[in-house]
């Protein structure tokens, strides 16, 4: 017996179960760092609540909805795209992905516009250098136009927020362009559906996260 | 045996340039070799903190009033952290899961690796990169944070830059622990799939060893914890990037929110410490007394139960720092609740001990030293868990002597003992047992010279992280006492290192399976184990600790035992 058809045949032989229990033990760390930040805002939103009521109002409740349906809509053609692949219909499971893809671009590049506008209102994080170059902006300046520290706080646990999302959305893109390739060449294919699944599950936790970011951040002022 | 098969894991299995050498080692997805590998790196962070360790206690050895100057005051703060984060988060942490966890915990279920070979690489990279990260962070900016990073200091605190540089080594540092949590984060989830996927034949929950129960119990504590102290880490980042405010008082945020969300983690973390020594144990007092140990599901459950207990009593360290009065009496409550498992394991090794025929070996005086020094930690932790007594002797020397017996007297000599116990089946040498013993003596005296008298330093009123003492006769005294012993303890560290080298190049090879007469599994591989671990599928017929059966089936030639050589 040479090598090879041994690492195949007693290390490499492959445990679907084992690797799914895996890949939901990982998806919990991710929750609980994000369950972190959550713990951070529920504190922070019962110490100034008024505040964080007026700084709610300044965001765009437009605009995060349709992010919302936007996201939901991928959530969907995700599962789409894993039902083509396992009923063999492949060709229709790389549209339903791709569609996934450009719903998650989209998201971003809305996203993108939001804190754009946020940075034109002065309403961003500002670095200590630019304090120093005496670029303030009514964020960090002391004075009497500065924000109360409850709107700051918001503000900041905001882009904290909505920016570590954002990351693990473009995460997920690119594992997606990573399985279309996959599919392309084969190697996951209808009876070999397991990394399309696990990177379901992924994308419906990025899902997740922002049903809960969207009413905290944009409807509960 | 000329197969590949046969072939020990310790030989490289092809001649090609990439799967011979160093980089057959670097890029070996095999679970004894990544074992190994954790461990030579690990214990030279060790020795490297052992001497940073040293090096502070040589600053004690007289008053401020004798101009005595060992480390400038202003580096003072810088040493001790980097003391701290080098035994925390590169030795202690990783600890005996990462070194042992990943060499035996397949051999002890009989599997041929873990779920996910190629994930414990890369948390093994991930552990290197961060370790490397911290260490130049540190060279070339200090951190004075101590390794809590506690806000506000940790947002405000300026690093000095050695080379005209403003280099932010505080961030740096932080960025380098949430590095290092993800590599234990994934070795968790690596562990837990393995014991829950992959058990031999007939090996049920209660017929797993108890080291394998501590190694469950551990990850569950490393996913379960990880996550929220990596965020909380990168948020102090984010503060001294971008001062929004978050823990600063005068914007707003609360401080004493980061502490709780730094103990949520870092108080399970000292039950990751703890855990598999505790595991190691109670692998090495069975074997040396020759019986079954004592209530083996009490000792698989008190596991469970002080993971589960030992998740909920993280601000029992924040009692000074102001809290509603229920919340501590609960916290402290929690407290005392989790001795109740922890002294139930202690129970169970001596009981083990009782009319058994003990072998003194260089393993079981570790494992002995165990039980002593980690009841003296335990014990004096219940005084840190009391409210009242916790006010007098916070941030004093007691609570570094406490730790330390726990850390070090408990979770460290527990790691050694469970070397010297694994070290023949591991590399197929034998270390000299008469050297062994006597860098024991060492240690042992060493240890408790070391830090009984900061005990009672403590207890007179010492508040650590200082740079140096008054002039007070008892405390002259009992500093003295206890930079003396960080002599002989640092002499019992050299001559540990060097049993174990001279073991490794010199050693006598010894091929026998089963040197220590042991009944657990691990011990019927090969010595040093071969690629695939098992030469046969394997069945498990019986309870691990089940002596006398295993006794039967030496006698039947079933099973190796003990040959004299």
């Amino acid at each position: 017996m040479n090598e090879q058809s041994v690492s195949t045949e007693m290390v490499h032989h492959h445990d679907e179960t084992g690797t799914r229990l895996g890949f939901w033990l990982f998806l919990y760390t991710e929750l609980f760092l994000f369950a972190a930040f959550f713990l951070i805002y529920a504190v922070y939103r019962s110490n100034h609540l008024e505040d964080f009521k007026i700084a709610a109002e300044s965001l765009n409740t437009g605009i995060g909805t349709q992010n919302t349906i936007i996201l939901l809509a991928s959530s969907l053609t995700m599962v789409l795209s894993l039902n083509a692949l396992k009923s063999g219909k492949v060709k229709l499971s790389k549209t339903f992905l791709l569609f996934t893809i450009g719903l998650g671009t989209a998201f971003l590049i809305i996203k993108g516009f939001e804190w754009n506008s946020k940075f034109g209102h002065h309403l961003f994080l500002q670095t200590a250098g630019g304090i120093a170059a005496g670029e303030g902006s009514p964020l960090l300046t002391p004075g009497a136009d500065m924000l109360p520290n409850g709107q700051v706080l918001f503000y900041g646990l905001y882009f904290i927020m909505t920016g570590t999302h954002a990351l693990h959305i473009i995460i997920g893109g690119i594992w997606m362009l990573v399985v279309y390739r996959w599919i392309d060449k084969g190697s996951i294919n209808p009876d070999n559906p397991g990394v399309l699944e696990r990177c379901g599950l992924y994308w419906h936790m990025v899902d997740l996260i922002w049903i809960f970011l969207f009413p905290l951040y944009y409807l509960v002022a | 045996m000329e197969t590949t098969r046969g072939k020990s894991y310790l030989h490289s299995h092809t001649s090609s340039r990439w799967t011979s050498g160093f980089l057959s080692w670097i890029f070996s997805t095999d679970h004894k070799r990544i074992g190994v590998m954790y461990g030579v790196t690990m214990f030279s962070f060790f020795f490297l903190a052992v001497s940073l360790g040293f090096w502070i206690k040589l600053q004690k050895l007289y008053p401020a009033s004798s101009g005595w100057e060992m480390i400038p005051p202003e580096w003072y703060g810088s040493v001790f952290t980097l003391h701290a984060i080098i035994m925390i988060f590169l030795f202690i942490v990783p600890g005996a899961p990462a070194v042992l966890g990943n060499f035996f915990l397949p051999l002890q279920i009989g599997a041929r690796d873990v779920a996910f070979p190629r994930i414990n690489l890369l948390s093994f990279w991930l552990y290197l990169f961060g370790a490397i990260m911290a260490i130049v962070g540190i060279l070339l900016g200090g951190s004075d944070t101590g390794w809590t990073f506690t806000p506000p200091y940790s947002v405000t605190t300026k690093t000095i830059s050695m080379f005209g540089t403003q280099f932010d080594s505080v961030s740096w540092m932080l960025t380098a622990a949430f590095i290092l949590g993800w590599g234990t984060i994934l070795t968790g989830i690596n562990f837990i799939v393995t014991i829950h996927r992959m058990r031999a034949k007939g090996m049920g929950y209660f017929r797993m060893p108890l080291f394998t129960w501590s190694i469950y119990a551990t990850s569950w504590l490393q996913v379960l914890a990880t996550p929220v102290v990596g965020i909380t880490l990168l948020m102090i980042v984010i503060e001294r990037i971008m001062p929004v405010g978050f823990f600063d008082p005068s914007k707003g945020g609360d401080p004493i929110l980061f502490q709780h969300l730094f103990w949520i983690y870092s108080h399970p973390a000292v039950y990751i410490m703890i855990l598999p020594s505790m595991g190691l144990v109670s692998e090495i007092i069975p074997t040396n007394s020759q019986k079954p140990i004592f209530g083996y599901k009490s000792i698989a459950v008190a596991s469970c139960s002080i993971a589960g207990v030992g998740y909920l009593l993280w601000a029992h360290h924040m009692f000074a720092t102001g809290m509603a009065t229920f919340a501590a009496i609960l916290f402290s409550f929690l407290t005392f609740f989790v001795a109740i498992p922890t002294a139930i394991k202690v129970f169970n090794w001596t009981a083990t001990l009782y009319k058994a025929s003990i072998s003194l070996t260089p393993p079981m005086l570790f494992a002995l030293a165990f039980i002593f020094n980690f009841s003296i930690g335990g014990l004096t932790g219940m005084f840190l868990g009391s409210l009242s007594t916790d006010i007098h002797l916070h941030d004093t020397d007691f609570i570094v002597a406490h730790f330390h017996y726990t850390m070090f007297g408990g979770a460290a000599f527990g790691l050694i003992g469970g070397i010297f116990h694994y070290f023949p089946k591991m590399f197929g040498k034998m270390y000299s047992i008469k050297w062994a013993n006597r860098a024991f003596g060492f240690m042992f005296i060493g240890f408790n010279t070391l830090y009984f008298p900061m005990f009672i330093l403590g207890f007179l009123g010492m508040p650590r992280r200082y740079h140096t003492y008054p002039d007070i006769p008892i405390y002259v005294t009992l500093q003295q006492i206890s930079t003396v012993g960080s002599w002989i303890l640092v002499t019992g560290v050299t001559l540990v290192l060097g049993v174990w080298i001279h073991g490794l190049l010199r050693g006598k090879r010894s091929a026998q399976k089963n040197i220590w007469n042991s009944s657990t599994i691990e011990w019927q591989t090969a010595s040093p184990p071969t690629l695939y671990n098992f030469e046969e599928e394997v069945e498990i017929t019986r309870h691990p600790y089940d002596y006398q059966a295993f006794r039967d089936e030496v006698k039947a030639g079933t099973t190796a035992g003990a040959e004299d050589e």
